[in-house]
């Protein structure tokens, strides 16, 4: 097995460079789905919103992809609050989220697709940036900047997230409402207006982790169905509102899809985030690190 | 009403409808109206598990896919009369959603929606990298040219297709009347309190998915015959998956009638939108009148017509009796 040592090792590296990826684009999930108990799955449509927001303005200004997506940050939170209103008024107070709640989502994703279709059309997208096409050698180790890149600034988006949820008032809040929304009215905080906020950062997050998808590959509107499998796969593991679980299982997830795809051909890669779903639901729904 | 006779009622309607399509001369009809039938097998199998039971089935695709595919797998090894085929597909689908059902339905309501999604993503790589039933590349089903004794060949898929359409809503009906029914309804009404009061919820859930997917797999199995070269894509189309959840919640999920409405009118809208406009916009469409709907009027197009019609008449009569009954002097009344 010596001809496939050096193919194993970077099989492994890539997997959990591609896994901080993943952690990005899951942790808004983690917020919405794992803390809010909103099932939210046009995340992945924002996150290719996001690519495209970015790939608009480089392809006109030329500034760097994850500049841009922070500087749109601001506008993905507006629209996550008020996605989050309208939702709120729509089922959460009528007690109606479990089948239209859903539904909604389902029609948003939709609706944010073909959109896109609409206006972009099918092609792939791409960006330009410096550290797109150079790769670092390390013996027969490779990195290819534009994976280290978003892996790099994925964590320290999560690790500023995490901060803030554990330091800050307004993060404690958003945990806490998760526990017991009557004990916060009784401490006089609004839980509406927490939710919003959180659903507001979960959405925000989407336009950084586009940026990071658009940078490692190039997108197309339907690249985020292929994402929805694998951000909840990677939720549930992760232990449904724990970032440090979902960087865990994240890196999980992709290592065992980078190995699958080294040994068996890329064609499987994408069973593995539901192989991985149906083994956390069936032997421990709680996740590696649920509370 | 009874059963059979809802039934016959319906045997009548179709046969009605089949030999207007016959007489009308155009056979863009048949293909037309195949989608749309094919629309309320989908929509009203959802509803057996969405509206009666309350869980969201997002892979309506990758159940209607199995039942293509079973019958694409079952043409390469023999060919077999459609009828066959679709009682083939049903049983794989069903299977697979008992499966999955088993698997997911003893935890919480969403995890088993996220599973349905995810279901359809793997089913699309299994089928991709199985090389039996064309991979990636496709399978070719050819269809005969004329078959006995309906001539053109989409006049008998239209026919199976009318006649599964049929046995569905009949389905579909029976089950809102019958025990299974209520106990479908104690489980999306409050599970908690069913299960408490000894409603066996695991078993009812079950028996809904089972039924749902099996319904959605025979809505799948006539498909490689209709599209003549069947895709991996094509089959697990998303516009499936967002049909058969819009046509229900848009009619309405309470009862058989929602779902046909919405079938109906939805799926006759997107055949014209198809020819007049472009299937781009015509999806887009269907997810605005979605979010439109579940947003506006929850209890779909039957709840709205309940609320802007006036009421039966005999409420009318009741109603106006009472107020006499006030209106007069006590002990006047007759």
């Amino acid at each position: 097995m010596v001809f496939s040592f050096d193919l194993l090792i970077n099989a492994i590296v890539s997997g959990i460079l591609i896994g901080g990826f993943y952690a990005a684009v899951t942790s808004g999930i983690s917020l919405s789905f794992g803390i809010l108990d909103i099932v939210n799955i046009a995340h992945p449509a924002f996150i290719i919103l996001g690519s495209y927001v970015v790939y608009y303005i480089n392809a006109q200004l030329g500034l760097d992809p994850i500049l841009i997506a922070i500087i749109m940050t601001p506008a993905f939170y507006a629209l996550g609050a008020l996605i989050y209103q309208v939702y709120y008024v729509s089922f959460e107070k009528r007690g109606q989220e479990a089948l239209r709640g859903l539904a909604f989502f389902f029609g948003l994703l939709f609706i944010t697709e073909v959109l896109l279709v609409l206006y972009f059309g099918v092609d792939y997208r791409y960006v330009e940036a410096r550290y797109i096409g150079p790769t670092l050698h390390f013996g027969y180790l490779d990195i290819p900047l534009r994976i280290l890149v978003p892996f790099i600034v994925s964590l320290v988006m999560i690790a500023v997230l995490e901060l803030i949820l554990t330091r800050t008032f307004i993060g404690r809040a958003i945990m806490a409402v998760s526990q017991d929304q009557f004990a916060l009215k009784l401490l006089a905080i609004d839980p509406v207006r927490i939710k919003r906020i959180a659903f507001g950062i979960s959405i925000a997050t989407a336009s950084l982790a586009g940026a990071f998808l658009i940078i490692i590959q190039p997108v197309e509107p339907s690249v985020g169905r292929q994402y929805i499998g694998r951000v909840f796969a990677i939720c549930v593991l992760g232990g449904m509102g724990s970032l440090p679980g979902t960087v865990i299982a994240a890196m999980l997830v992709g290592v065992v899809e980078s190995l699958t795809s080294t040994f068996y051909g890329p064609s499987w890669a994408p069973a593995v985030s539901f192989g991985f779903l149906l083994l956390t639901l069936a032997v421990r729904p709680a996740g590696l690190m649920g509370r | 009403m009874r059963t059979d006779v809802f039934f016959i009622i319906w045997l009548a309607v179709g046969a009605a409808l089949y030999s207007w399509a016959v007489n009308f001369g155009n056979d863009y009809l048949f293909f037309a109206g195949y989608v749309v039938l094919q629309y309320v097998v989908l929509a009203t199998a959802w509803n057996i598990l969405g509206g009666y039971c309350g869980y969201v089935n997002f892979g309506s695709a990758a159940f209607f896919a199995l039942g293509a595919y079973s019958t694409v797998a079952i043409h390469k090894f023999h060919p077999l009369p459609i009828p066959f085929l679709v009682l083939f597909g049903g049983v794989a689908s069903g299977v697979v959603g008992f499966g999955m059902g088993y698997l997911t339905l003893r935890l919480r309501g969403a995890f088993f929606s996220i599973a349905t999604l995810a279901l359809a993503v793997v089913l699309e790589t299994l089928v991709v990298n199985w090389d039996y039933v064309g991979g990636s590349r496709g399978a070719y089903i050819v269809r005969p040219e004329n078959i006995w004794p309906f001539g053109a060949y989409i006049k008998y898929l239209f026919l199976v297709m009318l006649v599964l359409a049929i046995c569905a809503i009949t389905v579909a009906r029976l089950i809102e009347r019958s025990r299974l029914g209520y106990g479908f309804a104690t489980v999306r009404d409050d599970e908690l309190a069913a299960e408490a009061s000894g409603v066996p919820t695991l078993r009812l859930k079950l028996i809904a998915t089972t039924i749902s997917g099996g319904l959605m797999g025979m809505a799948g199995a006539p498909f490689p015959y209709y599209i003549g070269y069947l895709q991996p894509s094509s089959a697990f189309g998303l516009d499936y998956a967002v049909n058969s959840i819009a046509m229900p919640l848009i009619g309405g999920t309470t009862g058989w009638v929602g779902p046909l409405i919405g079938a109906i009118l939805l799926g006759s809208l997107q055949q014209i939108a198809t020819v007049t406009i472009s299937s781009a916009v015509n999806l887009l469409i269907v997810g605005c009148l979605l979010v439109a709907f579940v947003i506006v009027a929850p209890s779909g197009i039957i709840g709205l017509f309940r609320k802007y019609m006036p009421r039966k008449p005999a409420a009318l009569i009741v109603r106006a009796v009472k107020k006499d009954a006030s209106g007069a002097a006590p002990g006047a009344a007759p």
